[in-house]
């Protein structure tokens, strides 16, 4: 081939391209161009020996100074581990109510515990710890076992009616209708007197004799005016936050008639002593605690 | 273009016009040797601006680290400072947070249509003058100057063979120039620190190692850019010569040989006007190519590697002071002022291309006709360099407004979306919030945080024991944003609707400022 073009001005061969009228000179690079070029080669042959680059079947090759993310992120998570060490000593060391107290560890176990409860409690609970029809909203100021640290740690470490730990929390509603343990006229005034009671809809007619009927029954778990034992586990009743239902006369004669009852596992025995204070820490601190 | 048909030789072998492509005479170098550069020291009014430029940009660059500025006792007293550590940006009475990172992408931006403006209006000046490759380059010059000589000193102790005399120029130009590095980079450093902490830190080998590193980088940039890559970086690395040169049209201002009054060029002017033939004022000297400091000669025209440095006006003007004819041979012209003088110089008009010398001369005197078009300056404002200034100012103006107008104090609220509201067992409703106080000023404030719009409500903190309460008073440290967690609550009897909008309003202890966040408090409809 000999159609060479070579440029009028600059005397300078074309590569042959044109846009628009304009031709490419074909200019040559300057040479530290090429050793510049040529030096990365070199650099990338060399990093590819020192370091983990080319693919095989079974992994990579390891390369000669032995890097490896993995053992990196193995040594980040000792030094994490490590760093946590003094605090998760002291979280072991301490009572609940004194870890709430102690500002610094409060904030370190609240951390923790959000972890924590994310991973074992949202199923059930919500990632918002804002619950579900039969598992408690843990952020409001009600609690059905107490809502002291103490109270928290306790509920959390041994479980609600969880038969395979000795200390569970235990309590169990009778079945009022399905043992035929009151007829069913009296369960309807109960559940009237009920629902005046949470400032809900009832029947006026009604409420003097629920009021009766539920002292003689239902005062000894719930107490006087429905307020609630926590000692019992014995939910107040005289507010507008219900577990079962949504306090309308229907919803709690279903539930006097054959209440349902929630089951937590026992947590300590899984997760460890200082991971369950850390959550009964965040539990504590999402706004109802006592 | 070979010819499809082969012409008969005597033998009647067929011969084909055709070239092999790597026949060894027509191959072209695939890369080109550096051919080296030996600028002579230009004088003049041009080099006398480079030089005040120069001073200039060094000094800013070198001492402004080491200006205070008092901001009391809570924050660093330095004129301007980059805080990493702290992600704060100081420069005099303006603080930068993190959040405010727009101020910087406005300087940016304004960096950017400044140069348009600049080169549009005054060609490629920033290349010419004010970049720091040229200002380094230059100052390795000097240095170089001093020890070697000049130009032709240069030349002959390059070509010289090695001696001991030589061994120390080159070693000590080498040195000073390393030095010189040392010092850009660690001078560097100094706007990431409090400069004469760190200077000792540096000195007693207690910075951190980010410091060293960064002086080492600069040192080796410093050195091998300035010192031995010089015209290479600008014409081969730099990719602002490519971008300058499409911003400039027929009205920028650029380094223009004259030709139209240059040619014929020669160095026999007297013979050939013995012999009845005129002569262009260009002698040939080649003093504007000996001072160039990229190795071009701009009588071949505007090329990419030319920056505009004007070091080849001052060399011609000097040699046209002695020939007693007038300056400007080489000057800054316009595209349009060339192009009308160079009509005149060709007759256009009548269609002839070769440059007569006689039509801009007077025949008399001799002096160059008065009818020929002179730069003028006005020349430079025109509706695209209007729109340049005005984007420029205008974005200047609107950052300085808001500049002015920011308070130190911010008030930034997230409401808690899970859950959105909790229904509490006294039937009252609360919603969380996080809430952070931005105390943006170096002193402590005092800041009260009050609610408006939402009736019967009542603030307060998470973990707290302090009641329920209208207003909360809290200590910001200086320069330091606080985290509260909080919590509103609210009777529904008090809310008409499902979601009521209102304000929290921080105030501080003296009352001057004031930051309001608009936020929504849910409940159930």
């Amino acid at each position: 081939m000999s159609d060479k073009e070579v440029d009028d001005i600059s005397g300078t061969e074309t590569t042959g391209h044109e846009w628009d009228g304009i031709k490419e000179l074909n200019t040559p690079m300057p040479r530290w161009w090429l050793w510049t070029f040529y030096g990365c080669i070199i650099w990338a042959i060399g990093y590819a020996i020192a370091y983990p680059a080319i693919p095989l079947v079974n992994g990579a090759t390891k390369g000669l100074l032995g890097y490896s993310s993995r053992a990196n992120l193995d040594a980040e998570l000792v030094a994490a581990k490590a760093g946590q060490a003094s605090y998760l000593a002291r979280i072991d060391a301490m009572d609940v109510a004194d870890i709430v107290k102690d500002e610094e560890l409060a904030r370190f176990a609240r951390a923790g515990g959000s972890s924590a409860f994310k991973v074992y409690c949202s199923q059930c609970h919500g990632s918002g710890a804002s619950g579900a029809a039969g598992y408690p909203n843990l952020n409001d100021d009600e609690w059905i076992w107490g809502g002291t640290p103490e109270a928290i740690y306790t509920t959390i470490a041994h479980g609600v009616r969880y038969d395979a730990d000795f200390d569970t929390r235990f309590n169990e509603m009778p079945r009022f209708g399905a043992d035929q343990i009151l007829e069913r006229d009296q369960i309807r005034a109960i559940a009237n007197y009920v629902a005046e009671l949470s400032g809900g809809e009832a029947d006026p007619a009604l409420i003097a004799e629920g009021e009766t009927l539920f002292a003689d029954n239902c005062t000894s778990c719930h107490a006087e005016g429905g307020v609630g034992d926590p000692e019992l586990g014995g939910p107040a009743i005289n507010n507008g936050i219900w577990l079962y239902g949504d306090g309308t006369v229907e919803t709690i004669i279903a539930q006097i008639n054959e209440p349902e009852h929630g089951v937590m596992p026992a947590w300590r025995e899984k997760l460890g002593d200082a991971t369950v204070k850390q959550l009964a820490v965040y539990v504590h601190g999402l706004g109802g605690g006592q | 273009m070979s010819t499809d048909a082969p012409h008969i030789t005597p033998n009647a072998v067929h011969e084909f016009d055709v070239d092999a492509v790597n026949k060894a005479g027509t191959r072209q170098p695939l890369y080109a040797k550096r051919r080296k550069i030996f600028p002579k020291r230009a004088s003049g009014n041009f080099r006398k601006f480079k030089w005040l430029v120069m001073a200039i940009t060094l000094t800013i660059y070198y001492v402004t680290p080491w200006l205070r500025w008092d901001r009391g006792p809570y924050a660093p007293d330095q004129l301007v400072l980059i805080d990493l550590e702290n992600r704060r940006f100081y420069f005099a009475f303006i603080e930068i947070w993190p959040q405010e990172f727009y101020y910087v992408a406005g300087m940016l931006v304004m960096a950017g249509i400044g140069l348009f403006l600049i080169t549009s209006t005054v060609g490629r000046a920033w290349c010419g003058y004010a970049c720091p490759q040229t200002v380094w380059v230059d100052l390795f010059l000097v240095v170089e100057r001093a020890i070697e000589g000049d130009r032709n000193a240069r030349i002959k102790l390059d070509a010289a063979a090695w001696t001991p005399s030589k061994l120390f120029k080159r070693v000590s130009k080498h040195a000073i120039w390393l030095l010189i590095g040392v010092l850009t980079g660690g001078a560097w450093i100094f706007y990431f620190a409090d400069a004469a902490t760190l200077a000792q830190d540096f000195f007693t080998l207690k910075a951190p190692l980010v410091a060293y590193a960064t002086v080492a980088i600069l040192t080796a940039t410093t050195y091998t850019f300035g010192g031995l890559m010089r015209e290479q970086v600008c014409t081969y690395m730099c990719p602002w010569p490519r971008i300058q040169a499409v911003m400039l049209d027929e009205n920028s201002l650029t380094v223009t040989y004259n030709d139209w009054r240059g040619e014929p060029r020669s160095k026999h002017a007297k013979r050939l006007a013995s012999e009845g033939k005129v002569a262009g004022d260009c002698v040939d000297c080649n003093a504007c190519v000996a001072v160039c400091p990229m190795g071009i000669d701009i009588r071949d025209g505007q090329q990419l590697e030319c920056i505009t440095c004007a070091l080849c006006i001052d060399a011609c003007d000097n040699v046209m002071d002695k020939l007693g004819k007038e300056r400007g041979l080489i000057s800054y012209a316009t595209l349009n002022d060339y192009n009308t003088n160079m009509g005149i110089a060709t007759g256009a008009a009548s269609g002839e291309a070769t440059i007569d010398p006689t039509r801009v001369r007077d025949s008399r005197t001799g002096r160059l006709l008065d009818s020929l078009r002179h730069t003028n300056w006005r020349s430079v404002i025109r509706p695209r360099t209007l729109v340049y200034f005005f984007g420029w100012a205008a974005i200047g103006l609107a950052m300085l407004t808001v500049l002015a107008l920011r308070s130190p104090l911010d008030l930034n609220v997230l409401h808690d979306r899970n859950p959105l509201y909790v229904l509490l067992s006294d039937g009252g409703i609360r919603n969380g919030y996080d809430v952070k106080i931005l105390n943006m000023t170096p002193q402590p404030r005092e800041v009260t945080l009050t609610m408006q719009g939402l009736d019967g409500a009542a603030m307060s903190l998470a973990g707290s024991t302090q009641l329920a309460t209208d207003q909360l008073v809290f200590e910001v440290e200086p320069d330091r944003v606080l985290p509260v967690r909080l919590y509103i609550r609210v009777h529904p009897d008090d809310l008409s609707e499902g979601r009521t909008e209102f304000s929290l309003v921080a105030t501080s202890d003296d009352g001057n400022v004031r930051a309001e966040a608009h936020v929504n408090f849910e409940a159930p409809r």
